[in-house]
């Protein structure tokens, strides 16, 4: 029987692309754009609206061929996809990917393409030229973020060897937060990093865009069943109840070490809750999700905080702490956790004696990893010498709102 | 005549005011301002980042009060601002040569 279109997947879907397209505009904006000092808060809410427009671009250009389409050698179809798609040229009003149309497939995995570079600038927020943000962006969705979504998810070597990743945890958040990693690395401190006040400005705006995050994030995990079924209502449980386990134990956990349980604590735990999930909503039970959750709080809490401290670079808003050490966490839980009962796709350790599954989440993890940092480290190295990538030190004193775009916030 | 400076907590200008309006002080000026003195400032925590913040805020009142008012002014603002912990401000007190009541003209006592 030929695939038909289901119209309550399709009106679910619709729903879930719009929701994903909220986490970074203005989620994440205004999440990172009430961190940074004040000078630097309209550079920050830039470089996440610009990268929706230029992603949207480029996805349509080349990314989604690259990405979602079967490369015509199938050995090169492991690690990259093909080209038939460029400028969607061949995408038609009836074609369809399972029982949606392929045009709202190809818009929902666009909003993850959007947001998967725009998380990588909490690294360099403060610093970096515009010019070098958008030519590194540019090249790092089409260089690193599809040949990895399409190892996962397009019919490369990760899917083929089984590696579970419901929603994105590794292509999305450890892929990110690895990049990220290496960007504060290459790009250095900030000016001043351990002596001047670089508190966040306003975290009035943090707590709007981290609870906008929340709540777009249905649509990233929900959504990924690309059904609107019991996966996608199991898959919005994980990630409700781990992104609340996370929050709290967080907080707990700095209350006790630090003595007071801080906002930006709380809502950072929210956000790791929702990394470490994602690779696993739609795989685990409830209670799977409530032992993930309070993982990556605590797990995030120590390398955010400690961790950071001890190796000494300055990832200003802790994309690596954050979605770095949370996507790498929650892929392996994946496979700790996965339940066949939940999804007859994945078969985990504890329920299904599965041991197996956690040595190819391993592998995603390991391969996710070193691709991202070997090829992050040389696009900036590329752009470095094309227009150089942080801003003069009179520049990032000054403030980058003006410097950078002619403007400043509140006279 | 004199001018009062005080600095206080801004959550004890309430009090203070009530009880220099009860004394017949006609007038205050009041502004927001950051400084320190014993007190220093405290920590602030961001994700395991500290930054000390050194300069807190206090509210700066100033009162101009004839000569024989500068005793009782000085006790009603001292017990109502007092908490006994440290950070509780301080009264500066100078001289005032002369005031002038801009709408009628009066001067010194008269336009206090």
């Amino acid at each position: 029987m030929p695939a038909r279109l289901n119209s309550g997947d399709t009106a679910w879907m619709l729903t879930a692309t719009a929701l994903v397209l909220l986490m970074t505009i203005p989620g994440l904006a205004l999440f990172y754009g009430g961190m940074v000092r004040r000078k630097n808060v309209l550079a920050t809410l830039a470089q996440s609206f610009a990268a929706t427009a230029l992603m949207t671009v480029l996805w349509m250009v080349i990314g989604y061929s690259l990405a979602f389409k079967a490369n015509p050698d199938p050995g090169l179809d492991l690690f990259i996809g093909g080209l038939s798609h460029l400028f969607l040229a061949p995408l038609t009003t009836n074609a369809l990917t399972g029982t949606i149309p392929e045009a709202l497939f190809m818009m929902f995995q666009m909003t993850f393409a959007i947001i998967t570079p725009a998380l990588i600038a909490g690294a360099f927020a403060d610093r970096m030229k515009f010019s070098a943000y958008l030519w590194f962006s540019g090249l790092w969705l089409i260089l690193v973020y599809c040949p990895i979504a399409h190892w996962v998810w397009g019919g490369g070597w990760l899917f083929t060897m089984g590696a579970l990743d419901y929603a994105g945890g590794s292509v999305v958040h450890l892929n990110a937060g690895t990049a990220a990693l290496v960007c504060a690395i290459v790009l250095g401190k900030r000016l001043g990093h351990g002596t001047g006040n670089m508190a966040p400005h306003n975290l009035v705006l943090s707590v709007i865009g981290a609870s906008l995050l929340w709540v777009g994030w249905f649509g990233f995990n929900a959504g990924s069943a690309l059904t609107a079924g019991g996966s996608a209502a199991m898959s919005m449980t994980a990630t409700q109840i781990a992104a609340a386990a996370a929050a709290l134990a967080w907080m707990f956990a700095e209350w006790l070490i630090a003595q007071k349980p801080s906002v930006l604590g709380m809502i950072s735990g929210a956000v790791a809750g929702l990394v470490a999930i994602t690779p696993a909503a739609g795989f685990v039970d409830p209670v799977g999700a409530l032992f993930i959750g309070i993982a990556a709080g605590l797990v995030c809490y120590v390398a955010a905080v400690w961790m950071k401290k001890a190796l000494g670079y300055d990832n200003s808003l802790d994309a690596w702490g954050v979605h770095g050490v949370g996507g790498a966490l929650g892929a392996i839980l994946t496979g700790l956790f996965a339940s066949s009962a939940i999804n007859p796709a994945g078969k985990g350790w504890a329920a299904d004696g599965n041991a197996g599954q956690m040595l190819i989440q391993l592998y995603d993890v390991l391969g996710t990893f070193a691709y991202s940092a070997i090829v992050t480290w040389l696009i900036l190295k590329v752009v470095d010498l094309m227009v150089g990538l942080r801003v003069s030190a009179e520049v990032e004193v000054e403030g980058l709102n003006v410097n950078l775009h002619g403007e400043s916030v509140g006279h | 005549m004199k001018l009062i400076t005080a600095i206080i907590k801004p959550f004890k200008l309430d009090e203070v005011r009530e009880s220099l309006s009860a004394l017949g002080v006609q007038g205050m000026t009041v502004t927001e301002v950051k400084g320190y003195g014993r007190q220093k400032g405290h920590t602030e925590i961001y994700r395991g980042a500290e930054y000390a913040v050194s300069f807190l805020p206090k509210l700066k009142i100033e009162v101009a009060v004839k000569g024989e008012m500068l005793e009782a002014v000085i006790d009603a603002i001292t017990s109502k601002a007092k908490t006994g912990q440290i950070g509780d401000g301080k009264i500066f007190v100078t001289p005032l040569e002369q005031v002038v009541r801009i709408r009628t003209g009066e001067t010194d006592g008269d336009a206090l």
